[in-house]
């Protein structure tokens, strides 16, 4: 009894990270893992009990972000591996010698990394399209790296680290005004792909309205398990599997399939479908008031664009100190946040999305980012608010820099 | 299958050496021993010795770590060089500074040849240990300390 009011004295911002199971979520996973155990491919009764579940799932997929068919959700283990399938699923099933993809600075490492070892492989060419200050890319610059042999334009919908909205809606109209003439002419045609992860919870994540090709989703950053997620692949998108050994998926992913994980991750985009809107008003709510009190910290800088931004997402820069030093001493008063400062990262340079924004190493160093979810309240703020002014001048104190 | 059920081959000298390497992996940049918090959060001798005899300055902003170390040298009543007093001020993570307030405590008082021999090793093993990751970065405090001497000592 005593640790459960400890634990819920803590306050957790980190969101962006992992958010906690919805109780809703574990009771329907709790049922599917008591009564439904069988497996979907089976013939007999079991089986088939549980194909009709996961048929179920996925049409609560579908329906949510507004896809044609059931076959265009094909689960995963989560985000990178929806990431990894849409890339290097494209590139192998690509009958261009040498393809070429244009991505952008500031994507997650799944997406980076990905293209990173297929370019360094010489199986590909790669642009990384660069931000502005605001870690925004320029659909001018999207327009202007198309080469003849361009098959893949990977952009992720909100950036994790500073919560910039991206273009991708733009991208997708344009890439289908002159698809028509790339085919015909030829050429190969340009499948657009969007890492929607951080976007999903938030913001409207409709395939027909982003105009894209290929979206990943994964489930724990919207209140649902760890280890589940899917990526969308648009009828037609010649996608080859990564993962062998069965025909699950419509033959896009071997494995049988994560039931309970499938079975958290459509309740949990269940209870987006009827409560977004309500949580995406009160969370924004929450960010303004969490970023304007920031603010008011001398040397504090909010990061990211000032209007464009995903509504959990709230990073800031303090100069003169450095961002693990705030993160623990923040963690010593029970809040949970993240840094893109060095010395968490665990290599020798700062975040690279900060650095992509043009933020000195210095600046970046003092990185601190705060990201909401369903279950935070005001009250949790106005003491996060209460206590980081202390904790800043303490450590600018100590600091050889002001 | 009787190797399987034998619990002394299942624990061999090699399982515990993995045992011993996911320890080290898992001693992470978030697990700082209670030794290293306290040091962090209440650090001993903050600050700049106005007219100081030494200053001390190591690191580089670019890489997340600096510090500046400045001292006060004093006679014992051997007629020995002390220092007799020594200050801090470090931006850094909480390694950086938990390492530069123990290498102030160690200093404190003792001879400036005495002060010469404290290492990065030397301090890293009174507060416990740090996180693997953070010995080459953070450790900054015994250069900054030497660095001072050496700068009173050039003095003449």
């Amino acid at each position: 009894m005593n640790k459960k009011i400890v634990k819920n004295e803590r306050i957790y911002f980190d969101n962006s990270a992992t958010t906690p199971m919805d109780s809703r979520v574990i009771s329907e996973m709790k049922n599917v893992m008591e009564s439904d155990f069988g497996n979907p491919s089976s013939i007999h009764s079991y089986g088939r009990e549980a194909r009709g579940l996961l048929d179920k799932y996925r049409e609560v997929c579908r329906d949510f972000i507004g896809a044609d068919e059931v076959n265009e959700i094909i689960f995963t283990s989560g985000g990178s591996e929806a990431d990894n399938l849409a890339i290097l699923g494209l590139v192998k099933k690509s009958k261009v010698k040498k393809p070429h993809i244009i991505t952008s600075l500031i994507e997650h490492k799944a997406v980076l990394e990905t293209i990173q070892e297929l370019e360094k492989k010489e199986l590909i060419e790669a642009t990384y399209l660069k931000v502005d200050k605001y870690g925004q890319i320029d659909l001018e610059n999207v327009k202007r790296e198309i080469r003849h042999n361009t098959i893949l334009i990977s952009v992720m919908y909100v950036n994790n680290e500073v919560g910039t909205i991206q273009p991708v809606r733009e991208i997708g109209k344009y890439l289908e005004k002159i698809n028509e003439g790339r085919v015909g002419g030829g050429f190969p045609r340009i499948y657009l792909h969007t890492d929607a992860v951080q976007a999903f919870p938030y913001l409207k994540c409709n395939v027909k309205h982003l105009h894209i090709d290929m979206m990943s989703v994964s489930a724990h950053k919207f209140n649902g398990p760890k280890g589940t997620g899917f990526l969308y692949v648009k009828e037609g998108t010649p996608v080859e599997k990564i993962i062998y050994g069965g025909a699950q998926e419509f033959n896009f992913r071997a494995g049988t399939e994560n039931m309970s994980g499938i079975a958290g991750l459509a309740k949990a985009v269940g209870i987006l479908a009827k409560e977004q809107d309500k949580e995406v008003k009160k969370i924004t709510e929450l960010r303004d008031k969490l970023i304007k009190g920031v603010l008011k910290i001398k040397g504090a800088d909010l990061t990211g664009h000032k209007t464009e931004r995903s509504p959990a997402i709230a990073s800031f820069v303090f100069s003169g100190i450095e961002g693990e030093s705030i993160l623990i001493n923040l963690d010593l008063e029970g809040i949970a946040v993240s840094t893109g400062s060095a010395c968490s990262s665990g290599t020798l340079s700062p975040s690279h999305v900060l650095m992509a924004m043009g933020y000195s190493h210095v600046e970046a160093q003092g990185n601190i980012r705060v990201s909401l979810g369903r279950f935070n309240t005001e009250a949790e703020v106005k003491r996060f608010l209460d206590v980081l002014p202390g904790i800043v001048e303490r450590l600018r104190d100590l600091s050889p820099l002001s | 299958m009787i190797r399987r059920n034998n619990p002394l081959i299942i624990y061999s000298f090699n399982h515990y050496k993995t045992i011993i390497k996911l320890k080290k992996y898992f001693m992470t940049t978030s697990q700082y021993n209670p030794k290293i918090i306290a040091h962090f959060t209440s650090p001993h001798n903050v600050g700049e010795i106005k007219d100081a005899d030494g200053v001390g300055e190591v690191g580089n902003p670019m890489c997340g770590d600096m510090m500046k170390l400045t001292i006060k040298v004093g006679r014992n009543k051997k007629d020995e060089e002390i220092i007799e007093d020594v200050k801090f001020k470090t931006y850094g993570c909480a390694a950086a500074i938990a390492t530069s307030s123990m290498v102030t405590d160690m200093a404190m008082g003792k001879t400036l040849d005495e002060a010469l021999k404290i290492t990065r090793q030397d301090v890293a093993e009174e507060l416990g240990g740090l996180p693997e990751i953070k010995m080459h970065c953070s450790n900054l405090a015994a250069d900054a300390l030497r660095k001072a001497i050496e700068n009173y000592r050039s003095k003449g």
